[in-house]
């Protein structure tokens, strides 16, 4: 276990501060070990304990949630595995370097702020998650908790709970990448084993283990998501790392592209048994309480009283855990964007958005979209590596060509990524498609349209050479 | 240290998961009408108490060499 330990902190350590703009050498590559280790610790996060609940207020059925979520992360263990880690292993570059090398340093300073951006709302409901926390520590009616449809903060003692929180994981984010990662390694164990509790608990008090029997909804709920839609949100709620390439940053230091199987380790503990087990506490409420699945009840109550404090706590720290290094890759992002701003007052920076995000339950609330969403917007930008990587000499484009023709800004990439971006999100606003579907025909349509536009541009220069 | 330090953590992961699942056992048994041998009460400290040395050992147990 110790030498598992000391290989995650090399990695990270290795991937946040060396060999940026150059190939991981033959000495810095890692065993399998560490990648299995560090999946499993970043995906079993405090927001599984909104996501679980949430596939209970969609009227998910006891079929999707059991065969569609697994089926769902056996394809995002694939992608990780045959086209992230392939090309991590092949290139053995960031996804910024790489990035770089074909749309040109500018464009990437562009998507770190999209990036940057989408980051501090995620770590924001994180701090909504970890702030539900709060209130069972005080007597009942002190800090008033939101449910599934509150968008507004619900109140004073609300909001201080959660500058509280939001200041504290953003002193911690300052001290930088390692002790927060140290931090989440330690806890990575007791917190699956804290999910499993709740349900223990939860199937007890409910006198049963038949979890088919549980997890369908009853007759006359109304069914918003369906299989399909949670095959898609399972396959696609880590977009921007899979099919978006940014995991190239952790899977280049990888001996073999046989590590990308370790993300299985994430999938199937975080994102199948963890958000089944917080299916469970809902359900518990709804049919023990009578609580409407369309209001919900908070995480921390309900973790509260399914396991006690041992349970906040880990709501607490399953939100800190990931929020911190959300944190402090949002106040990179925002340095890289602005010259001459110090890590310290970029950290800050990200820190006091992702707390104004917090205050807001909208953005917690409405996970399953803001996911999907997040996915359609960065993981287009993957699909022009991908191109890049396999396809460019087939289609006869050139590869990496920002950097053959010293260009900072390649408008074909910008163009190929905002387009079907565009699209999309107009479909979601005004069709009322479900985010979780449009990643894929998004990344899709940005290879080809990177194509079409690449060639479009080579025959320029060939004509204006000409 | 590092030997006890293993034993601590490896029983306070015991405390996490074993009370829960002895609770869950003994509801069910119990069905409806009965209560289970062990209070649910018990079970949340006998958690907090073990996440507490979790927290404690690991540092040692899982030690960046």
């Amino acid at each position: 276990m110790s030498d598992v330990l000391h290989d995650v902190g090399e990695l990270e350590h290795d991937a946040s501060s060396e060999y940026e703009r150059q190939r991981v050498p033959p000495k810095a590559l890692k065993g399998p070990s560490a990648f299995w280790g560090m999946y499993a610790g970043e995906h079993t996060a405090g927001t599984e304990f909104m996501i679980g609940p949430l596939f209970v207020k969609w009227g998910a059925d006891a079929f999707s949630l059991l065969v569609g979520l697994f089926l769902g992360n056996l394809l995002a263990v694939l992608t990780w595995r045959y086209l992230t880690a392939t090309i991590a292993c092949e290139q053995r570059l960031t996804l910024y370097y790489k990035l770089e090398k074909i749309a040109g340093g500018l464009l990437v300073k562009f998507y770190n702020l999209a990036n940057g951006l989408l980051f501090c709302f995620l770590a924001g409901s994180m701090i909504t998650v970890s702030a539900t926390a709060v209130g069972p520590f005080f007597p009942p009616g002190t800090i008033e908790m939101p449910t599934f449809q509150s968008t507004m903060p619900t109140g004073p003692a609300w909001i201080v709970s959660c500058i509280v929180i939001g200041v504290a994981m953003t002193l911690v984010a300052l001290k930088g990448y390692g002790v927060v990662a140290q931090v989440g390694h330690y806890a990575a164990p007791w917190m699956f084993l804290i999910f499993v509790s709740c349900a223990l608990v939860t199937l007890g008090r409910l006198g049963t283990t038949d979890l088919w029997a549980l997890l369908t909804p009853p007759e006359g709920t109304p069914q918003e998501i369906s299989f399909l839609g949670i095959v898609c949100f399972a396959w696609f709620c880590n977009a921007a790392m899979h099919i978006g390439m940014a995991d190239l940053s952790v899977l280049r230091f990888a001996k073999k592209p046989s590590a990308g199987w370790a993300s299985a380790s994430g999938m199937f503990l975080g994102h199948y048994v963890a958000w089944i087990c917080a299916a469970l506490l809902l359900i518990y409420w709804v049919r023990q309480h009578g609580v409407d699945p369309q209001v919900g009840k908070d995480p921390g109550t309900m973790v509260n009283d399914a396991v006690g404090w041992a349970g906040l706590i880990c709501v607490i720290i399953a939100g800190w855990t990931t929020a911190n290094p959300t944190i402090y890759r949002a106040g990179l992002a925002f340095q890289a964007m602005i010259p001459g701003m110090s890590r310290v007052a970029a950290t800050m920076l990200a820190g006091g958005l992702c707390i104004a995000a917090g205050i807001f339950p909208a953005f917690a609330m409405n996970l399953l979209d803001f996911v999907g969403i997040y996915g359609t917007i960065l993981a287009p930008v993957g699909a022009i590596i991908v191109v890049d990587h396999f396809l460019a000499e087939k289609v006869g484009i050139p590869r990496d060509p920002a950097e053959r023709s010293g260009s900072s800004f390649n408008m074909a990439v910008l163009i190929a990524w905002l387009l079907p971006v565009a699209v999309a999100m107009w479909l979601y606003k005004t069709q009322g498609v479900f985010a979780s579907y449009l990643p894929l025909p998004c990344s899709v349509a940005c290879g080809l349209l990177y194509i079409v536009f690449s060639r479009l541009a080579a025959r320029e220069t060939i004509a204006v050479r000409a | 240290m590092k030997m006890a330090a293993t034993s601590v953590g490896l029983l306070a992961l015991a405390g996490t998961i074993v009370p829960p699942a002895v609770f869950m056992l003994q509801s069910i048994a119990a069905g409806q009408a009965g209560s289970p041998a062990l209070p649910l009460d018990t079970v949340k400290t006998i958690m907090l108490v073990s996440t507490v040395a979790w927290f404690v050992a690991a540092p040692f147990w899982m030690k960046v060499e």
